[in-house]
């Protein structure tokens, strides 16, 4: 991993986070919710980062288990633990805005029933490698494909689903907002990428140190 | 690819004749699931009625956790004696191996869905019987690819510690979009009036994840048994 | 690549290496093995026999170095190779829900042989258990399950024989049985590698001897007169540092 451009994302996310406050601070106010709808600043991009992580993780768990390379396990497994952060940061943001909103904490809409989902796939996944003892690198990563594979299936069942019970409108059209809005959620949206670029970069040089680790500590029983 | 059927038909029929001895599976699994009708019977009946299509939830349920007991032990088989292994060493296509233990199971669930369809049927007043094919079509079908999923991670955690807790953790997130449409196709089919071109949809459904994930278990399984 | 048509006379491997995790279980393995030799592979609890055999096996892939039959790796060969492979692991592989004969009959059938009953009463009367076919396993002493395992994997006639702890469970009568039977074999041209603790049983039996230690293998050169006596030696001569 080329150390400079690392360091120039972590730089230029640092400055876009300082940054960020004072455009969302600066955005116009939502007519209806007030101050509580800057959530959303941080709650979608949150939610995108995520789906990208449970993709990355899903396409490299298969990489890994037909090519058997360890260079997929680690990146699988790196962005296996952002999609549960991010996630649980969606899951945590999502209510408290919806209570203001909606009234209601929890709504079984096709987007959040998925993400819930994913969410729980992606925490087996966390578990299966920690307690699942040896051979558990396969197992998880069978589990992360199949979780990558059920995306479109939750979307669509839980979508059906929905529409044979009312619901309220739960998602703005980025579109329809104001203009004032759609700045600062583009320049959110693109610091939250350099998050998970430089996190999902840090945490796979860590389980690349770790194997290193694993290799001298073989090199050194040896004697 | 005659030779493949051929394999997973007699891992099949070793599965049925090892079963046939004690019928250990076809016992426990019934049991367990007729408790679990009755149990869920005391929650959703209100007043002696049984809520509004409370049935279709039932049945489906009493599937999945029987399903999940039922898998348990058609690796534990395998491990015990390593006969696994024995398998797995013959000189055919892994993946047929799979299928032979998918179909078995399979076969083990609609067993039991008999007696729990009967039952629910019964205890709820669901016009099941009168629908006779198109629940039978959903079973069907929401079985397999149970099954499908459910028998590539049983395989999968054959070897791992603490596999009777982590089994239902790794399943029942993946074949959720299955079980939710088997749900709702059934409940399309015994309202009182019927959406036959809902059902329809939910078949569907049940269809092409039953292609994708059974693809997917075959594909996956020769890699993840290999250590 | 056909079923019937792969064969071959030498397995080498390679500097192969297998560990988990921080454990290594084998290191640096090296061992050639030809038609008609019976190798003998001897260490202490815990030495890593289990792992090279089961990589040998296929059933393990390698962390490092390489396994090749007839200078094909595994991959190129897959189904056909174990169609010429029989490995006799500790755990029996045996059904015991199942009558001796259904098991012998079902992996008859699996291997796609000629008439698998007959091979089921071959088998049957190899193992001294005509008597015993039709009843189920589970009744079974362990040396009865021993002998029936042993026939199993011999059922389709391997080229290469795997053998862990064979004689583990057999009275003497079964284990001369055994020895006749390994000669046999050997004098049919296949290879066979063989992890035992039984150094009396095995004695005048071996073509060579390789000592796995801590996953390092070393070749027994200089058997003399007693191979419990020569193995000693070796082993106190590695342990020294």
């Amino acid at each position: 991993m080329n150390q400079r451009i690392f360091a120039g994302f972590l730089i230029v996310g640092v400055v876009m986070f300082a940054i960020a406050p004072v455009y969302i601070a600066r955005a116009p106010y939502e007519s209806t919710m007030g101050l509580i709808q800057k959530i959303f600043y941080f709650h979608v991009p949150a939610w995108f980062v995520m789906f990208s992580a449970v993709f990355i993780s899903g396409i490299f768990s298969a990489v890994y288990l037909f090519k058997q390379k360890p260079v997929a396990d680690r990146i699988a497994f790196a962005a296996a633990e952002i999609a549960v952060l991010f996630g649980v940061i969606g899951l945590i943001t999502g209510p408290l805005w919806a209570r203001k909103s909606w009234g209601v904490w929890w709504q079984w809409d096709a987007r959040l029933t998925m993400a819930l989902i994913l969410e729980m796939i992606f925490c087996a996944y966390l578990l299966l490698r920690r307690y699942g003892g040896p051979g558990s690198d396969k197992l998880a990563a069978g589990l992360a494909l199949f979780g990558l594979a059920n995306v479109p299936f939750v979307y669509i069942s839980v979508n059906v689903w929905r529409t044979i019970h009312p619901a309220t409108s739960v998602v703005p059209q980025l579109a329809a907002s104001a203009p004032g809005m759609f700045g600062p959620f583009v320049w959110c949206t693109i610091s939250f990428f350099v998050l998970f670029f430089v996190m999902l970069m840090t945490r796979i040089r860590l389980e690349e140190q770790r194997a290193e680790v694993e290799r001298l500590h073989l090199i050194v029983e040896k004697g | 690819m005659r030779n493949f059927f051929r394999v997973a038909w007699l891992v099949m029929r070793k599965d049925l004749k090892v079963e046939s001895r004690s019928w250990e599976m076809v016992s426990t699994t019934l049991f367990f699931s007729v408790s679990c009708v009755l149990v869920f019977s005391f929650a959703f009946v209100r007043e002696g009625r049984p809520i509004e299509g409370a049935a279709a939830g039932i049945l489906w349920i009493a599937v999945a956790f029987s399903g999940t007991l039922a898998l348990g032990p058609t690796f534990e088989r395998e491990r015990y004696h390593d006969a696994l292994r024995g398998l797995l060493l013959a000189p055919v296509e892994r993946s047929a191996i799979f299928a032979g233990k998918l179909l078995g199971i399979v076969l083990l669930m609609t067993l039991v869905e008999f007696v729990v369809v009967l039952l629910v049927a019964l205890l709820f007043q669901a016009p099941f019987i009168a629908n006779v094919l198109w629940i039978g079509a959903l079973l069907i079908l929401g079985n397999f690819g149970f099954a499908a999923v459910g028998t590539l991670f049983a395989a999968m955690l054959v070897r791992t510690r603490s596999r009777a807790v982590l089994l239902p953790i790794l399943l029942y997130p993946i074949v959720l979009p299955a079980l939710i449409a088997g749900v709702m196709g059934t409940l399309a089919v015994i309202q009182t009036e019927p959406n036959f071109d809902l059902a329809r949809f939910w078949m569907s459904l049940l269809l092409f994840f039953d292609v994708i994930f059974a693809t997917l278990a075959l594909w996956t399984f020769e890699p993840v048994m290999t250590e | 690549m056909s079923l019937s048509t792969f064969d071959f006379n030498e397995l080498t491997v390679s500097r192969v290496s297998r560990h988990y995790g921080r454990r290594r279980a084998l290191d640096c393995v090296s061992i050639t093995l030809r038609s008609g030799e019976l190798v003998g592979l001897l260490g202490p609890n815990g030495a890593g026999k289990s792992t090279l055999l089961g990589l040998i096996a296929t059933l393990i892939r390698p962390s490092s170095g390489s396994v090749a039959y007839g200078g094909r790796p595994a991959s190129e060969t897959s189904a056909a190779l174990r169609s010429k492979l029989g490995f006799l692991s500790h755990d029996l592989q045996l059904y015991t829900e199942l009558t001796a004969r259904e098991n012998l009959e079902f992996f008859a059938e699996l291997y796609g042989l000629e008439d698998p009953r007959e091979c089921a009463v071959r088998a049957l009367k190899l193992a001294g258990l005509e008597s015993r076919g039709d009843d189920l396993v589970q009744g079974f002493s362990r040396g009865m399950c021993q002998r029936l395992a042993l026939e199993r994997v011999l059922l389709h006639e391997p080229r290469l024989i795997l053998l862990d702890e064979p004689f583990t469970g057999l009275d003497e009568a079964a284990g001369r049985t055994l020895v006749e039977r390994l000669r046999a074999l050997k004098a049919d041209g296949r290879m066979v590698l063989l992890a035992t603790h039984d150094l009396e049983a095995v004695e005048g039996l071996l073509d060579r001897i390789v000592i796995l230690r801590k996953g390092r293998l070393v070749e027994l050169t200089d058997v003399g007169a007693s191979l419990r006596h020569s193995y000693r030696a070796e082993l106190s001569r590695l342990n020294q540092p």
